[in-house]
């Protein structure tokens, strides 16, 4: 078996607020293409190991490390981590410490997009305009910096042109195409929830990370969901990182699960492994009587 | 009066009306048309007040008029709320509201000189036009600092301050002519904008409101204080006037009225003004225009939104929220400029904590983030305290010693309160988007955020 092609690698990712540790010495990867899922009960911390991700926080100790174009080298790895810097240029692309990155700069860089738990729109700018303010560095640079557009030299116009047209393909995926020109705030929920992850990927990302992306969804909408994330990954080529509570979701799409309680990882491996696990079963379940029994006599010793 | 006829048509409503000031006259010949007094040989006479019972009439009319169309429009939409009396137009009303507008403003001189004469036009375009454009100006650049980027700034008149006395301090000091002036002006009040948004980049809402309220008056406390440079409160005297391309404005062998072979009048000076703020406006309108469909426009949107979200799809919302202080900042700095070499004499008392209140208020008024809104909340407060001033006949009801304007800021609260009953969300509440793929829908208020700082 070849090398797994690692995308964003976790390494001893803690992250305290005050006395709680949110999340304790977390260690995971993601593949390159893959869809990665991120579950554990309420309050095991998924959401943090998110923010810390994706620079909304900054996390206590750790490295993530984001790479595209191939596989990072430990020697390049380690360099980087060395030498102070946020990101170099490797053989193959580019290495990112996320860690050591403002936000808007883990998106505009380092090409990692997200979205959010509570659906985060602009809810009173129009669909189309959610999609063409995702496109916000690239035409900020066609724009000049504000300069040249403003007088209407350059090639603004032009890169407007594809900018709506690429909102337009994902509208025409989504099936919202009619709705272009209506408020995102006056959609219906499902209808927002996808809109916000074509808004994430018309960032052009490298690693989307979904935070519930079929909460508060109907069975036939989170089928439809299911798939369209299936495609992000398939024909994108986008590496997936999923944060779910419903498991019917998580376990037909998922190519990897990381379960998480109370911080901790407690499992990591493919679906079927982490359903079988005795652990994961506990953390979801409960424990069984007889173990209950047994834990009370160790402490009755 | 009676209710309103169930179906109601124009001439039926001016027949009414008609009939109202009919009632009217009659009442108030034998109450307001003659007045008794004494005379200096302790006699009595007779004042006749005509204008007064003409004005009683009048006011009879219109307010009859007004209450059968609005009972109309209200009866129209199946007895509808009083909150949906606003004017709902299609999209294109708006563009179209806003040529005729310029157009007229373009001709405004001329009406004024043709109706008023020479001795009143002064008035008319000096009180009106100019203030008003002032504030519309002004209106404007705050509107890209609160309406867009929503972030609430209460001291904005320390950029127009700023404008203001950089023009004034360059012209004195080193005899620079307004022209350039103007640009540095504009310059350093964006530069000031900067300085105002480093240290307030992290707060938001009530905090970032009392912050830009002290840097206001930070400023204002700087020029009454620093009385070397500023003079104090005695103010600056003597600025620089604007030049017509080099050609002063006055009366000596050089002046405008010597080259174009007039007779001297100080009306070219003040119709030369009103064009200049009306282009200064116009210019910043679009700007603002232009701005808001670029990148940098929508960014600024999208932070007003969610702020969040913003940073999640890559969008620097520091240097976001720096550019949309510093422009705004920046026409500020062009109006107060302006304002200085209008006036030829500047003091701190004319860029107190009111005038930022003033300012905030014709955009919450006008609705935020609408240009159309602003400028017409602009000219219904400024326009209006003007108004206050012409009111003599109020005299005639009142006694001689009431003075209208003492209740510019009573008045002026009411209407307030009265409008955001009426319309919470400013007099234009919808929003237009940037860009469409297929039909141009404004988006209704109620899905717009107003930002939270």
């Amino acid at each position: 078996m070849a090398p797994r092609d690692v995308v964003l690698e976790v390494e001893h990712l803690s992250m305290r607020f005050g006395g709680l540790v949110a999340v304790n010495d977390l260690s995971f990867s993601a593949a390159r293409g893959d869809i990665t899922a991120l579950i554990g009960p309420n309050g095991a911390g998924k959401t943090t190991v998110f923010n810390c991700i994706t620079g909304f926080y900054k996390p206590t100790s750790g490295r993530i490390t984001m790479s595209l174009g191939g596989p990072a080298e430990p020697n390049d790895v380690a360099a980087l981590t060395a030498s102070g810097n946020r990101a170099m240029r490797t053989a193959r692309g580019q290495l990112f410490l996320l860690e050591r990155m403002p936000d808007y700069e883990i998106t505009a860089r380092a090409k990692v997009a997200r979205t959010f738990q509570n659906i985060r729109l602009f809810p009173g700018m129009t669909v189309l305009e959610n999609l063409i303010v995702a496109q916000h560095n690239a035409l900020m640079i066609a724009s000049g910096y504000t300069v040249k557009g403003l007088f209407g030299f350059g090639s603004y116009q032009r890169a407007e042109a594809d900018a709506v047209a690429l909102a337009r393909s994902w509208l025409d995926r989504l099936g919202l195409t009619a709705r272009a020109d209506d408020a995102a705030g006056a959609l219906a929920y499902g209808d927002q929830r996808r809109l916000e992850i074509a808004r994430a990927m018309c960032t052009g990302p490298e690693l989307l990370c979904l935070d519930e992306p079929a909460a508060g969804l109907n069975p036939r909408e989170s089928s439809e969901l299911k798939d369209f994330i299936r495609s992000i990954a398939r024909d994108h080529g986008t590496s997936v990182l999923l944060i779910e509570h419903d498991m019917s979701v998580v376990m037909e799409i998922s190519d990897k699960v990381v379960v998480l309680e109370y911080g901790i990882k407690i499992a990591d491996g493919s679906p079927e492994a982490v359903r079988n696990d005795p652990k994961v079963i506990a953390a979801y379940l409960g424990v069984e009587d007889d173990a209950v029994a047994e834990a009370e006599a160790e402490i009755a010793q | 009066m009676s209710a309103p006829a169930s179906t109601l048509t124009i001439p039926g409503a001016v027949r009414d009306a008609l009939k109202v000031g009919l009632i009217t006259l009659g009442l108030s010949i034998p109450i307001l048309a003659v007045r008794t007094d004494q005379n200096l040989s302790n006699q009595i006479v007779l004042l006749p007040r005509w204008g007064l019972v003409a004005s009683a009439v009048g006011i009879a009319i219109a307010v009859r008029l007004a209450y059968l169309l609005l009972a109309a429009v209200r009866q129209a939409r199946g007895g509808a709320l009083i909150g949906s009396l606003g004017v709902r137009l299609p999209a294109q009303a708006g563009t179209m509201f806003a040529r005729a507008a310029v157009v007229f403003l373009f001709l405004y001189p001329v009406i004024a000189l043709s109706l008023a004469g020479t001795g009143g036009a002064v008035k008319w375009i000096d009180n009106f036009g100019i203030q008003i454009l002032i504030f519309i100006m002004l209106g404007w650049g705050l509107n890209i600092v609160v309406g867009l980027a929503g972030l609430l700034d209460l001291g904005y008149v320390a950029f127009y301050a700023v404008g203001a006395y950089t023009t004034a301090l360059l012209g004195k000091t080193f005899g620079l002519s307004f022209w350039l002036c103007l640009p540095l002006a504009g310059i350093l009040a964006a530069f000031w904008g900067i300085i105002l948004g480093f240290p307030v980049l992290r707060l938001r809402g009530d905090y970032l409101a009392i912050v830009t309220l002290a840097f206001g008056e930070i400023i204002r406390l700087v020029l009454i204080n620093w009385v070397p440079v500023t003079n104090g409160y005695a103010g600056i005297t003597g600025i620089p006037r604007p030049s017509f391309f080099g050609v002063p404005f006055n009366a000596s062998d050089q002046g405008f009225s010597a080259v174009f072979g007039l007779p001297f009048s100080p009306l070219y000076r003040t119709v030369f003004l009103f064009y200049l703020i009306l282009l200064l406006a116009l210019l910043t309108n679009w700007v603002t225009l232009r701005l808001r469909r670029l990148p940098v426009g929508r960014a600024w949107e999208a932070l007003r939104e969610d702020e969040i979200a913003c940073r999640a799809l890559g969008i620097n919302t520091t240097s976001t929220k720096l550019t949309a202080f510093a422009i705004g900042a920046g026409f500020g700095g062009f109006a107060g400029s302006f304002f200085a070499a209008r006036q030829g004499f500047i003091s701190p008392e004319s860029f107190t904590f009111m005038e930022s209140a003033v300012i905030l208020a014709i955009v919450v008024l006008g609705g935020m983030g609408s240009q159309v809104g602003v400028a017409i909340a602009a000219v219904l407060m400024i326009g209006g305290t003007e108004i206050l001033r012409e009111l003599d006949w109020m005299k005639e009801i009142f006694g001689s010693g009431f003075d209208p304007t003492q209740y510019r800021m009573l008045l002026f609260g009411l209407a307030m309160v009265l409008i955001m009953v009426w319309r919470p969300r400013g007099l234009v509440s919808t929003r237009e988007p940037s860009i469409f793929l297929s039909e141009r829908r404004a988006v209704s208020g109620a899905h717009v955020r107003e930002g939270h700082g």
